[in-house]
């Protein structure tokens, strides 16, 4: 029988394609399995092996394989597998740190952790040599390198709630956050670094103001009830706001590290612009009793700025004593308006301005604000008498001349007064009196006798017209016979009116 | 054979050809008739290679991946048995284990052990390999346990966002090996293993 002898089959087809495929689907695997990393963390809490992942601005790029401890006991070691498009991210300066929720004093980041669980960041470095082993940052980085945007640096002088990453909101939308902050050296005041991100750092002009949006901000005007707040988060974790005071000239967009003032909130940044403060000194000698720092600077009423320090100073050489008060000044809230402004704000000008002021009289006097506590404030006024002084510019910081105050002007006016008194001639003006009241007297005693002659030509002036004198009772009957006659002319004026005939006719018998 | 008697593939009948001719054909439905199913061996082997090539990719790769709030996660058969190893889960696991590691590849070994003992014309012991075979075809279809369980899981698992179950590309794999086993059993001739036996008997040149 003819059996058909073994040929290759078709059916070797099925393990070609299998085989083929099976290579295929390894070499795809080897191809997507990306680099393979370590690295090196403080502490492995909140992270898994298998589970925990490695975000890229939000796009899981890779993830926690194996986590083990050092060798020195202290660090964690974790390797990663990463995603293969990751290759060429994986540089010397690559940063990755691990984001776990994060609760520290008022600050909590990292919330949507509390959802997903601790994650690790990824931060793309510029180098370009490749890298496969990495230690872990402790904290976040706060600005991305590759995030377009202006850092700006602010000044305050207490740091509130503000830590790294605190949120930065324009019209309540979060533009950036603060990158640093640090104490000044001497301790008074602390640079706060921020980054905003762009293009929202084109709306940060030189009219900007930032304040505190900490919390919720409310105020009590004669408008109303006025409530502030920036965002939720805002009021969890704090934050920092900006904006242009609203109808002040947009002004040019400010160059990246322009320094700013922080407020402590919206109402006080939208204050009338203050400016650059100068800090002036003022030298009295005389008791400044009730002067206290923070005391208010007034031009005539105005507040401009406030008493900063105040330091008595012996001058031991002369045995003179002098009160040093320093106050900062905002000329801004003068609003000058000079006939000539082609340096406005210039430092030149500024200083030939003040001159002119200080010329013109102006002169710092210590007054009192009131009159209950005695407190005192500095004045600046005009005194156009006072003697001719001006401003020493090369002292630092420059001192705007004194007057004396109220207090010390009444002073020496009553000075002046005893001093006056006690000139005038008191003795010979009493001798003099004496003489005069002498004279004085003779004359009295000269009246005295003529008022008593004419009292007795009175007297007998009263004799006369006695009640019962024969000249009272003679005057009295012709009074009464005068009066008698005067009524009978008075019924023959009235007869004759009515019967004027009678006059011709006579009287006629006939009784009406 | 002896008899030149051929059964019928199609419908079963019992027939006995012309002598020579040269494609023997059923009288009643026209199928080719064979004494032997054709390339038996060259088949079997040949689906036993491609089982076997399929068989690492399906056991490497992950068969499931399970996406939840907390990430994602693709797990192989054995981590599969892993995550299953639980003081109340251990039955389940063991079965998972059974069913998806221990018979394919006890089909493949058993199989491939058949297809030797073929080609070397063992003469001993052809009833118990003929058991072994019948076997290994019992066995073929509950190999496909797995692949049930892991689609229905996926097919129920579906609560996206929060969570959802989907295949991965190794369980296309192991369906592939479940299939290409099976094939691979439809393939043999068990009658070959007793043309070794019966060489004495029945010898074609
Ligand atoms: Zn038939």
């Amino acid at each position: 029988m003819p059996r058909r002898r073994t040929r290759m089959s078709l059916v070797w087809v099925v393990p070609i394609v299998a085989a083929i495929v099976g290579v295929w689907v390894a070499v795809a695997k080897i191809m997507g399995e990306g680099p393979t990393i370590t690295i090196v963390f403080d502490s492995a809490e909140g992270m898994e092996a298998g589970k925990t992942e490695i975000h890229y601005n939000g796009v899981t790029v890779g993830t926690l394989a194996t986590l083990r401890i050092a060798k020195d006991h202290r660090k964690v070691v974790a390797t990663a597998r990463m995603q293969p498009e990751t290759a060429s991210f994986l540089v010397e300066d690559t940063h990755f740190w691990v984001v776990r929720p994060r609760i520290s004093g008022a600050t909590v980041s990292g919330l949507g952790t509390l959802i997903s669980g601790a994650y690790v960041g990824m931060e793309i470095g510029k180098s370009t040599r490749s890298e496969r082993s990495f230690v872990a940052l402790a904290s976040p980085p706060v600005v991305s390198q590759d995030v377009a945007g202006t850092f700006f640096v602010l000044r305050t002088s207490q740091l509130g709630s503000l830590d790294y990453g605190t949120p930065i909101y324009f019209r309540r939308l979060q533009v950036g956050e603060v990158a640093s902050y640090e104490l000044d050296a001497d301790g008074r005041a602390l640079t706060v670094r921020i980054f905003v991100q762009a293009p929202y750092d084109g709306y940060v002009t030189t009219a900007t103001r930032f304040w505190q949006a900490s919390g919720i901000d409310v105020s009590l005007t004669a408008a109303g009830l006025t409530v502030q707040t920036q965002s939720l988060l805002s009021i969890l974790v704090g934050g920092i706001a900006f904006e242009a005071p609203p109808g002040a000239a947009a002004g040019a967009a400010a160059p990246a590290e322009t320094t700013f003032t922080l407020y402590d909130d919206r109402t006080q940044a939208f204050q009338p612009p203050r400016g650059v403060s100068q800090t002036y000194e003022l030298v009295f000698r005389q008791s400044v009793r009730g002067l206290a720092v923070g005391a208010p600077v007034e031009f005539w009423g105005i507040p401009i700025g406030e008493v900063v320090d105040v330091r008595p100073e012996v001058d031991t050489t002369k045995m003179a004593l002098t009160v040093h008060v320093t106050v900062e000044v905002h000329p801004e809230l003068l609003h000058v308006t000079a006939p000539s402004q082609a340096t406005p704000g210039g430092v030149e000008e500024h200083r030939v301005r003040v001159d002119g002021l200080v010329a013109h009289g102006m002169r710092a006097q210590l007054q009192t604000g009131n009159l209950l506590t005695g407190a005192l404030f500095v004045a600046l006024d005009f005194f156009p008498d006072a003697p001719q002084a001006s401003i020493d510019w090369s002292l630092t910081p420059p001192r705007i001349p004194t007057t004396a105050g109220e207090i010390a002007a009444l002073e020496a006016k009553i000075t002046r007064l005893v001093t006056k008194l006690e000139a005038l001639p008191i003795d010979a003006i009493g001798k003099d009196v004496t003489e005069v009241l002498r004279t004085l007297d003779a004359t009295l005693a000269e009246a005295r006798r003529t008022l008593a002659a004419a009292d007795k030509a009175l007297a007998d002036a009263g004799t006369l017209v006695a009640p019962d004198s024969a000249l009272r009772v003679e005057l009295s009957g012709m009074l009464q016979e005068m009066s008698r006659a005067m009524r009978s002319l008075r019924v023959l004026t009235d007869y004759l009116e009515r019967h004027p005939e009678s006059l011709l006719r006579g009287k006629s018998g006939e009784a009406k | 054979m002896a008899a030149g008697l051929q059964r019928c593939e199609g419908c079963g009948l019992v027939s006995r050809p012309p002598a020579h001719a040269p494609e023997p054909r059923c009288p009643r439905c026209d199928t080719a008739l064979e004494f032997r199913k054709p390339d038996s061996l060259q088949r079997t082997v040949a689906y036993l290679v491609a089982a076997a090539i399929c068989y690492v990719p399906a056991n490497l790769l992950p068969v499931l991946t399970t996406r939840t709030a907390a990430g994602e996660s693709s797990d192989t058969i054995l981590e599969g048995v892993v995550l299953l190893w639980s003081p109340t889960g251990w039955p389940l696991s063991l079965i998972v284990l059974f069913a998806s590691i221990m018979i394919p590849s006890a089909k493949i070994v058993a199989l491939g052990y058949l297809v030797l003992s073929v080609r070397r014309g063992w003469a001993q012991s052809p009833a118990q390999r003929t058991r072994l075979y019948r076997m290994v075809g019992f066995i073929g279809r509950w190999s496909m346990v797995d692949v049930f369980v892991d689609t229905f899981t996926a097919a129920l698992v579906q609560l996206q966002p929060l969570m959802s179950v989907e295949p991965a590309v190794g369980l296309v794999f192991f369906a592939a090996v479940v299939v290409l086993t099976m094939l691979a059993v439809e393939s043999f001739d068990p009658r070959l293993i007793w043309d070794a036996a019966g060489a004495n008997e029945v010898r074609h040149a």
